[in-house]
């Protein structure tokens, strides 16, 4: 047993740290660290970065375009990305269709639609959940009807994230309705620019727009966008959740807030005293520094038996459960820090482009608007009450 | 980076699973506590055959030259069986302090016979007064020519019901909250002036509560430096800490497997209580607190065995400062969050099992019992939270 990274693994961090330092343009590392909104051209810039390096798709293997790189490779990276307050890179192409591609596409489509994710010139949203189907997934509704060459699609996906940039939505689509619900679904690649392609905002608590419902009207979508066989589609389906899962644990984004928590504590009076002082509060930062020591070990465990070429199954679960329950403590006890400065709510200093007077302290409005933003944590990607049951069922035989 | 065993450490493992599986079952640890024993030499001489007892000793003094992941081993498999020996106040509390402090004397006297499983030692630092804060010392040492005479009383000296040796700590300067002026001294458990009220603790253990009056031992029996032992306290009961963690470890895997096979087969409204989603994101929870548990274990154990923490967050930020506080925020986490797993494992496991849980008959009622001392063993989670917190002020 040997908890340590090796010399090699060392090397490549240190050579991770030193692009991402002389490359992270200083105008975005300021907006992740304030929590200000990045606008899609934003996201784009470090995609193409990262890209120009062959860094943009951490998980892919070299034979796809990718740097082929180990799971603790792809930790490192992700850590070191965290740290230097890099915006996130958008998973919807690169962590979640372009595996389902890989796996299951065909030659044309890795072709056509893998060089495009890689570059960022596609951006991808994912067509899963419905208004009628959430956890129960399987019994979604919106159908795909096949005519000769192509297919005629009606109905509506909701909670779809940043679809408002989104070229490219792969959806789970009702192809046969005469079978067990999970037996007639398809995974279907839709141009958001085809006509009957319909995208309406919803605002959420925090007064952001970051999900959208996607509205289908008699759209038609050539057959050779289906992925793999008509009808297999829960199949690849459960693959991409898998994969969803995995990256959920968000160890070195959780760092990163740790670290913000312990120095905000530092900086916010009581009393005239610093917060820290404050035994009460201060243990609650020791409790959250202690919970995600454990998972920073419990996420490299998993790690491990991936490099080991043990597929992790329900410890992806686990990690998605601690993962999201200790981001949403971080984020609340960020919030706590602040006090009543957390009060006030100037939502519109948040727009990427605001240009008008300054508030105090200009920190607390992105951290509260966290709090109620990261309240999705524990229902996206499976709802911890499901991994909950997926771990009951797979780990405990229940 | 990677958690796998040794062939060596996969060996002892399973060898000492075949041994305790026949020689230390539930039966067999009933038939010990009903004789009112807390040790059973037999099973004692078995575990120094097998290397159990030295896992952590240097190679010339009978050792097998380990580190504390092999502690970690041994204690985990003791854990999962449940066994009532002194191992962590022996074997490995005592004799991690004497392989650290002793001269070569007192570790050519001690440490093979140690083990080989005919000695038995035990570390008599704890006072009332202190609770778990170990600088707190009052018992005195005063130097009289030759000797030291010792006064002062011990309170809940693990293993000390059956230890041949006691490592008594005891002032030769200062206030009773000082750092300095702790001296250690290995004082033999029949010396005239010295009284044992031996008993067991809430999990079957033997503990002992000591009585020193006027105890007079040779300077040749002072182990360490004079007023320097308290740095060698921490580290033999930080060792300790690990070692207990990963017990405890053991015990919570175990009530886990004990309570799925119970709400497996328990039926109520026609069917498996296991079938309740009630129940399921429990037991899935307890999982969970097991697992990060198992997590600081490792991390705890393999700190020590490598002088300090490679990984962990740390809300400090700092990647340098001293190895020594590093590994004391480490060790203070993992038996912080094993406390706490154990609390809520343990609990989930009663609550689950129903009644029968509450019978002194069902196995987890034990293994409940088990890692409720465990945390109130080497400062309780309260205790090293506060001292992870107190970390962040620095």
């Amino acid at each position: 047993m040997d908890l340590s990274f090796g010399p090699e693994e060392q090397r490549f961090r240190a050579e991770v740290r030193a692009f991402i330092e002389e490359q992270l343009p200083q105008d975005l590392r300021d907006k992740v660290h304030g929590g200000r909104h990045l606008d899609r051209e934003d996201y784009l810039r470090w995609h193409r970065i990262l890209a120009a390096r062959g860094w943009s798709a951490p998980n892919w293997p070299t034979a796809f375009g990718g740097p082929g790189w180990n799971a603790a490779q792809q930790h490192i990276f992700e850590e070191e990305c965290a740290a230097a307050d890099a915006p996130m890179l958008m998973p919807f192409g690169i962590r979640m269709v372009a595996p389902v591609i890989m796996a299951f596409g065909d030659a044309a489509q890795q072709a056509r639609f893998l060089p495009r994710i890689l570059s960022g010139e596609d951006w991808w949203c994912q067509g899963y959940s419905e208004p009628g189907s959430g956890s129960d997934l399987a019994s979604l509704r919106m159908r795909a009807e096949r005519r000769d060459d192509h297919y005629v699609v009606n109905g509506q996906k909701t909670w779809t994230t940043l679809a408002q940039h989104a070229d490219w939505i792969f959806c789970l689509v009702r192809t046969a309705a005469d079978r067990r619900p999970q037996d007639g679904i398809s995974f279907l690649l839709v141009d958001m620019r085809t006509p009957g392609v319909e995208v309406r905002p919803i605002v959420t608590l925090d007064g952001e727009i970051e999900v959208n419902e996607v509205w289908f009207q008699d759209v038609v979508v050539p057959a050779e966008n289906l992925v793999g066989q008509e009808h297999r589609g829960w199949t690849y389906a459960k693959y991409l959740l898998g994969h969803e899962r995995t990256g959920n644990a968000g160890v070195g984004t959780c760092k990163r807030w740790l670290r913000q928590l312990r120095a905000l504590a530092g900086a916010q009076r009581s009393g005239g005293r610093p917060l820290l002082e404050d035994a009460r509060f201060r243990d609650r930062i020791a409790q959250l520094e202690i919970e995600l020591m454990a998972l920073e070990v419990t996420n490299l465990r998993v790690i491990a038996m991936e490099l080991a070429k043990r597929q992790p199954g329900p410890e992806a679960s686990m990690l998605k459960v601690l993962g999201t329950e200790i981001q949403q403590a971080l984020t609340e006890a960020m919030m706590h820090a602040l006090g009543p400065d957390a009060l006030p709510w100037h939502h519109e200093a948040l727009a990427a482009g605001y240009s008008g007077p300054s508030w105090e302290p200009d920190f607390a409005l992105p951290i509260s608007a966290r709090y109620f933003n990261h309240r999705k944590a524990s229902i996206y990607a499976g709802s911890n009450e499901i991994q909950r049951n997926i771990i009951a069922k797979m780990m405990l035989g229940l | 980076m990677n958690f796998d065993f040794s062939e060596e450490q996969t060996q002892l493992r399973d060898a000492l699973g075949k041994l305790l599986d026949r020689s230390a079952g539930f039966d067999a640890r009933k038939e010990l506590i009903r004789a009112g024993q807390s040790h059973s030499p037999k099973l004692w001489r078995q575990l120094a055959e097998l290397g159990a007892l030295a896992v952590a000793l240097p190679e010339d003094l009978g050792g097998t030259g380990g580190t504390a992941v092999d502690t970690m081993i041994v204690c985990e498999a003791l854990g999962r069986r449940l066994v009532l020996e002194p191992y962590v106040a022996s074997a490995v509390v005592s004799a991690g302090l004497l392989a650290h402090a002793g001269s070569a004397a007192q570790k050519a006297e001690l440490l093979p016979k140690i083990a080989e499983g005919q000695h038995l030692c035990a570390l008599a630092h704890g006072e009332r007064a202190a609770r778990y804060h170990l600088p707190h010392l009052t018992t005195s040492a005063r130097r009289d020519g030759d000797s030291y005479v010792l006064h002062g009383d011990k309170h809940v000296v693990l293993g000390g019901d059956c230890a041949h040796t006691l490592i008594v700590s005891a002032r030769t300067s200062g206030g009773a909250e000082d750092r300095q002026g702790h001296t250690l001294l290995l004082v033999d458990a029949a010396a005239p002036g010295l009284t044992r009220r031996a008993y067991r603790t809430q999990d079957n253990l033997g503990a002992a509560d000591v009585e020193l009056r006027a105890v007079r031992v040779p300077v040749s029996a002072v182990l360490g430096e004079v007023g320097a032992g308290l740095p060698v306290v921490e580290d033999a009961v930080g060792l300790g800490m690990a070692a207990l963690c990963a017990e405890a470890v053991g015990a919570m895997a175990v009530m886990i497997e004990l309570t799925a096979d119970y709400v497996k087969t328990r039926k109520q409204f026609g069917v498996a209580i296991g079938q309740f989603q009630a129940l399921q994101h429990r037991l899935a929870d307890m999982l969970m607190r097991l697992e990060q548990a198992r997590s600081m274990t490792y991390l705890a154990a393999s700190t020590l065995a490598s002088g300090g923490p490679s990984v962990g967050a740390n809300a400090g930020g700092g990647e340098g400062g001293d190895a020594g506080g590093a590994r004391q925020r480490v060790l203070s986490a993992a038996k912080a969050m094993v406390g706490q797993c154990g609390r809520f494992v343990g609990q989930g496991a009663i609550q689950l099992h129903g009644g029968i849980g509450m019978t002194e008959e069902a196995q987890v009622s034990h293994y409940f019992k088990r890692v409720t001392a465990i945390d109130l063993t080497f400062g309780d989670a309260d205790h090293h939270v506060a001292k992870v917190s107190d970390a962040l002020l620095r």
